[in-house]
Formats: structure tokens, C-alpha cells, sequence
């Protein structure tokens, strides 16, 4: 007993100082804060996405964002019922609204631009045919939105990158958290570039949306924390479209493990009596 | 436990098929009437369950390689592809990547066993050093599917371990960009890199099957680390009794498996894989998955790329000297308290070390990082050895049976 007691001791003590110490590291390491973390519809073992929600953050992407950043999804997604579910028509008239370039030449040989479908991606900003383009303007390429949201991390520090994927309190939103941060950091009025919780401070982007800027036609509020949560939200949703889908297949594939693993411990039990 | 099987058919059919291909007869002698001690613990099924994840890998792999393009153009943008137009593309990526970490999970779960109940003593020491193969041919079959969808990372991962190699006195820098394809990281890399990573899992097959029958040679070793003397009494068939633990224990981990691809898919992908490969812009931390963390913790400790090297290649060569490094005679920890001891040292300066890989190497950091690779290597070179000779073991019981029936008795006893 004495035995197990010193090795547990060995034990304990070791993660003990590591947790004090990441914790610690997790901070002092960079002197920006962690974006706070918000409620979203979608965390959570059942949460899924809003549907206003994503239209809105769809509407933010269209009116403000897409001037600089492309969003490489296929503009049929946009219809998906598990998102933001506009409706078909809807898509067409949109997708048809881009001039898209299309694959091959026609037969004449030349490269031509045809009005988009809804089989085609949303197109790259006009002005930034490449990346090299952007930079070239803009000082750094703004990124593709498509993936944005699950590129996004920051560090928690021990114990909570174990809490974090425990069951009840599992966090996979940190992408969401930072893009709102970000959109709401802009707390020097004088310094266009300083954002609290970009890394040094200093992001490339300066404050892209206010107060205002876009017309909400559902009756929310027209706040910059909308516009934060509600486009942050959407690029959640173009990075992780299978999510609700995937908690759904999730539920029952969970409930008929534990009940199948629950009667398997039961015949386990009764297949081994008659081995004493 | 091994020779000609005692299995005749009960139809016509059979016995026809049989005396022409006997496989019936080995399925039979191998894993219905196979004698299998009657005291194994649930540490016992993760062999099951690691072939379970084996086959498991190896059905998606080849489904997301009917639509994964391994070019640098077009990796990423395939992988994408996969996650969003793909009819559950999302579901077969997300088994692959997580079934890749709860591999080594499992694999790493089967190998502490071994070192706790001394598996790898006499006569199972062939079964420990093909398992060591097994697990080098895991971390490279990892490390190259790492690379394939051509995110930041896998491109920095690839970049750094590819560098390795260039640490060979004279031929060094000739081999690396042999392995390249160029002279960094690019294209050729990844194309090259898809072509083993689809082969090296069947020689994994090829080896879990010699792993298989040198098991089924010398039989399953136990908690208690005796001998079976008397299958009468020590042993029970494996169909059912062990068929049915080991299917159970796979549906608990399953429940596991379950949980981390629908609820936390992403837990275990660093975020900078998000972003697509750009040899400009190297991610802040560059950090291997999870299950490499110790052995680039190790690697980073040391202050000189050569002796790196070596000390990361001695990290896994050493595993395959245990036989002879730990030569005491009582095989299993739970009558070895001093070597038990050591042995939870042990795992807790693996998970340090593991821990350590994840953050940057500061100096106080880097320190304790040498540290434990000096006691990760001080375990195997110098406990082991040393007390295979010095230790004071507890007395071990007499055969299998009667320690089952010594536990029941104290258990009854107890109960009263």
C-alpha cells in the first residue's frame, strides 16, 4: 500500500506542477487576452445553428466582408436546410447575380465568364484574383473565411484543454469566440490597426464593421455585437456545415453503443458463470 | 498451443474444403478452441480492439483515397472537397483522423501492459520486437498521412522530420533531397508520401499476423505472470469467453470513438491545419499530433541536430532490448512493488514528456525536458537492469487456478 501510495504521490506531484505551470505559461506566453468565451446556438451536445442567425451573418459576409476575403463554398450550401436554408430560387437568383470564369474555353478557344449556378463556388472578391494580388494592395492577404473559424486557436492551459473535451463541457467554439473578439477588439479609436486580442496587437485589417453599417430585416438590433455574433456564427457554419447532422447521427449512434455495450457487460457476466 | 488443428468438419462440404484449404481448421484452432488463461483483465482485449482499428483505418483510408488528390495544388482543396460534397465525406475523414489518435491510444494502453506484466520476458521476446516494428511503422504511416492534406502543419511537420535525415554525416543532405523530391518539401513529397502511406499499413497487416501467430506459439502471457501448467484448469477456449470480453471491451471503446469523431471531431486537429501549406509562412508553434509529443520533446532537448537524431531513433530502438534488459525471473509488476513503482515514474515522465513537446521550449522548460529523457532512458538502461538482480519480489502463487481462486476466496471472505 505504502508502495502505491509514493508512485501516486510521484504522480500527482508531477501533474501538479505542470498544471501550475501551464496554466501560467498558457497566459504569460502571449499578452493578449483570450477572447471570452460566448453562448452559441450550436454548443453543446444538441445544439444546432439558427437559421435567422446564419442568414444574417450570410447578409454581414455579402455587404461588408466579401470586399476583401473570399468564402470558397459552393453557393448550394446556402440552401441547406441544416444552415442557413435559403431557398432554391433564392440561390439561383443569387448565384446568377457573379460572373463566374468558366473552367473551359469555349469553342472558339477563348476563356470566357459566364453568370454563376448554384453548383459553382462564390467567387473570390473582383479586385483579388489571387493572394499575391491582395497582398500586394492590401499589405497581407486576407484569408479565405471557408475554413476560418476551425484555423482559429488560442491556448487555455492545463486542466481546461482536458475539461474541454469532457462530455457537458466540451468546447469547440473557439474559432466563433476569436472572430467575435476580433470584430469587437477595436478598442483604440486612434490606432485603426490595434486590436486587443490579436497577437502583438497590431492585425492588418482595420475595423471592418460599426454600428449601423448593415441593414438588418428582421428586426435585430443593428449593433456591432450582432453583427459580430451573427457573422461569426455563419463562418462557424461554412467551416462545420455537417454539424448538426453529425450531432444528430451522434445521438443515436451514442444511445445504441452504451445500450448494446450495457446488455454485451450482461451476457459477459452469464457467458463467464460457467467458468467457476 | 501451436500444431496440426484437431477441428473435422460436420458436413461434406466441409471436410471437402478442407483437406484442400484448411483455413476453417486454423480459424478454429486459433480462435474458437485456442486455450486462453482463465485470470486476463480487461488489458487483455486492446489487441482486438487494435485490430478492430486497424481494419477500421484501413476501409476509410481507401474510401477517402477514391477522392483525395495528392498534389500540392490540389490536396487541400480535395480534402475540402471531401468534407463538403462528398456524401458523408465529413463522417469518413473524421473516423480516419480520430481513429488515427485512438490507435495509438489503444497501441500505447497494449504496450504499457507489456512492460507492466512482463509480456516480453522469455519466450515471448520475438512477439515484443515485432510489436516494436509494428509501432515504428504506426508513427511513420501517421506522420506521412499527417502530411497528405497540405495544411501548415503538415507541411512544417514534414519539413522538420524530413530534416532529420540530413543529419547523417557525409550522405546526410544527398538523402534529404532524395527523400524531397527537390530540394524542400514540396509536390514530389506529397505524392511520394500518399504512396507509402497507402502501402505501409498492409505491411502493418503483414507484421500484426506474424505478431498473431508468435502470440499463439507461446500463448498469452497473464496479470499474474505464471505459466499455464494445466489447461483443465488454467485456461478457458476462447470462444466464448474471451470472444465475448474482448467484443465488449471494443464497444466501450467504441463509445469513445463514438464520442470524439461527433462531438469533438476537431479536439485532437491542430487549428493551423486549417489552413493551407505556405512554404512563406511557417504556424507560430509547430507541434506534431499528440501521440509523437514525448519523441519531439526528447528531440528538442537535445542542444546538437546530430545527437537529436540519435537520441530520438535510441528512444524506439531501446524498446526492442527489453527482453534482455529486464531479466527478472517473476514476470508481472503486481508481485514486483519496487518495479511497479518505477514503472508509474515511468508513465508519468512519458506524459510529462508529452506534455513538454506541446509547448515551446523555454529555458526552464528545455531543462526539465532533459531531465526526463535522462530518466526515460534511465528506466530501461538502468532500473531494469538493476533490479532484475536486487529486487525483493513478492511471493508468487503456485498456477493460474489457484491464484483466481485465492482472489474469489478473499473476495467472498470480504463480502461476509
Amino acid at each position: 500500500m505504502i508502495r502505491v501510495r509514493f508512485s501516486a504521490l510521484a504522480f500527482a506531484a508531477t501533474t501538479l506542477v505542470l498544471a501550475s505551470a501551464s496554466a501560467v505559461l498558457a497566459q504569460s506566453d502571449a499578452e493578449q487576452p483570450n477572447p471570452p468565451r460566448q453562448s452559441w446556438s450550436f454548443s453543446g451536445m444538441f445544439g444546432i445553428y439558427d437559421k435567422a442567425q446564419l442568414q444574417r451573418g450570410f447578409q454581414v459576409y455579402k455587404e461588408v466582408c466579401s470586399t476583401c476575403h473570399a468564402l470558397s463554398i459552393p453557393f448550394r450550401t446556402l440552401a441547406d436546410p441544416d444552415g442557413p436554408g435559403f431557398s432554391e430560387d433564392q440561390i439561383k437568383t443569387l448565384a446568377a447575380t457573379y460572373q463566374i470564369t468558366n473552367a473551359e474555353p469555349n469553342e472558339k478557344g477563348e476563356i470566357f465568364k459566364r453568370p454563376g449556378t448554384p453548383a459553382d463556388n462564390i467567387p473570390r472578391p473582383e479586385a483579388y484574383p489571387n493572394d499575391q494580388a491582395a497582398a500586394a494592395t492590401l499589405g497581407k492577404a486576407p484569408p479565405d473565411m471557408a475554413l476560418l473559424a476551425k484555423a482559429l486557436k488560442f491556448e487555455r492551459g492545463f486542466p481546461w484543454f482536458v475539461v474541454d473535451a469532457l462530455p457537458g463541457f466540451e468546447y469547440q467554439e473557439m474559432g466563433a469566440d476569436y472572430i467575435h473578439a476580433i470584430l469587437t477588439g477595436y478598442t483604440k479609436p486612434d490606432d485603426l490597426q490595434w486590436n486587443l486580442y490579436y497577437p502583438s496587437h497590431k492585425i492588418a485589417m482595420p475595423q471592418p464593421i460599426t454600428d449601423g453599417a448593415v441593414d438588418y430585416k428582421d428586426g435585430t438590433k443593428p449593433t456591432l455585437e450582432n453583427y459580430s455574433k451573427d457573422v461569426a456564427a455563419f463562418l462557424s457554419w461554412a467551416a462545420e456545415p455537417n454539424l448538426p447532422e453529425r450531432k444528430r447521427i451522434g445521438l443515436r449512434v451514442m444511445i445504441f453503443l452504451i445500450v448494446f455495450a450495457v446488455l454485451l457487460y450482461f451476457v459477459k457476466k452469464r457467458i463467464w458463470e460457467s467458468a467457476h | 498451443m501451436s500444431g496440426p488443428s484437431t477441428y473435422v468438419p460436420k458436413s461434406a462440404i466441409g471436410r471437402w474444403f478442407e483437406s484442400r484449404l484448411p483455413i476453417f481448421g486454423l480459424v478454429h484452432s486459433s480462435f474458437i478452441a485456442y486455450p486462453v488463461p482463465r485470470n486476463l483483465n480487461y488489458m487483455w482485449t486492446f489487441g482486438a480492439i487494435l485490430s478492430f482499428m486497424l481494419g477500421a483505418q484501413i476501409v476509410t483510408g481507401i474510401v477517402l483515397a477514391m477522392h483525395f488528390i495528392p498534389s500540392s495544388t490540389q490536396a487541400f482543396s480535395s480534402v475540402d472537397n471531401i468534407m463538403r460534397n462528398v456524401n458523408y465525406g465529413w463522417l469518413i475523414r473524421y473516423l480516419h483522423t480520430n481513429g488515427a489518435s485512438l490507435f495509438f491510444f489503444a497501441g500505447y494502453i497494449h504496450m504499457f501492459r507489456g512492460l507492466y506484466y512482463g509480456s516480453f520476458k522469455p519466450p515471448r521476446e520475438l512477439l515484443w520486437i515485432i510489436g516494436v516494428i509494428i509501432y515504428f511503422l504506426m508513427m511513420a504511416t501517421a506522420f506521412m498521412g499527417y502530411v497528405l492534406p497540405w495544411g501548415s502543419m503538415s507541411f512544417a511537420g514534414a519539413t522538420v522530420i524530413t530534416n532529420l535525415t540530413s543529419a547523417i554525416p557525409i550522405i546526410g543532405n544527398t538523402i534529404a533531397h532524395w527523400l524531397w523530391g527537390g530540394f524542400a518539401v514540396g509536390g514530389p513529397t506529397l505524392t511520394r508520401f500518399f504512396s507509402l502511406h497507402y502501402l505501409l499499413p498492409f505491411i502493418i497487416v503483414g507484421f500484426v499476423a506474424l505478431h498473431v501467430w508468435a502470440l499463439h506459439v507461446a500463448g498469452q502471457n497473464n496479470p499474474d505472470g505464471i505459466d499455464v501448467k494445466d489447461l483443465q484448469r488454467d485456461t478457458v477456449a476462447f470462444t466464448p469467453y474471451a470472444t465475448i470480453k474482448d467484443v465488449f471491451g471494443l464497444m466501450v471503446f467504441l463509445i469513445l470513438y463514438a464520442w470524439l469523431v461527433f462531438y469533438i471531431p476537431n479536439y485532437l486537429l491542430d487549428a493551423d491545419n486549417s489552413n493551407p501549406a505556405n512554404p512563406l509562412a511557417t504556424p507560430a508553434h509547430v507541434v506534431p499530433e499528440w501521440y509523437l509529443l514525448p519523441f519531439y520533446a526528447m528531440l528538442r532537448a537535445i542542444p546538437s541536430k546530430f545527437w537529436g537524431v540519435v537520441i530520438l531513433l535510441s528512444a524506439i530502438v531501446v524498446l526492442a532490448f527489453i527482453p534482455w534488459l529486464d531479466r527478472s525471473p517473476v514476470k508481472s509488476a503486481k508481485y514486483r512493488p519496487t518495479y511497479r513503482f518505477f514503472f508509474w515514474v515511468f508513465v508519468a515522465i512519458g506524459i510529462g514528456l508529452g506534455y513538454l513537446g506541446s509547448q515551446e521550449p523555454t529555458e526552464g522548460l528545455a531543462l526539465i525536458a532533459r531531465i526526463l529523457t535522462f530518466g526515460y532512458f534511465a528506466f530501461f538502461l538502468i532500473i531494469m537492469p538493476i533490479l532484475s538482480f536486487t529486487e525483493k519480489t513478492k511471493p508468487i502463487p503456485t498456477s493460474i487456478a489457484d491464484a483466481v481462486l485465492t482472489r474469489t476466496k478473499t473476495a467472498v471472505a470480504a463480502a461476509e
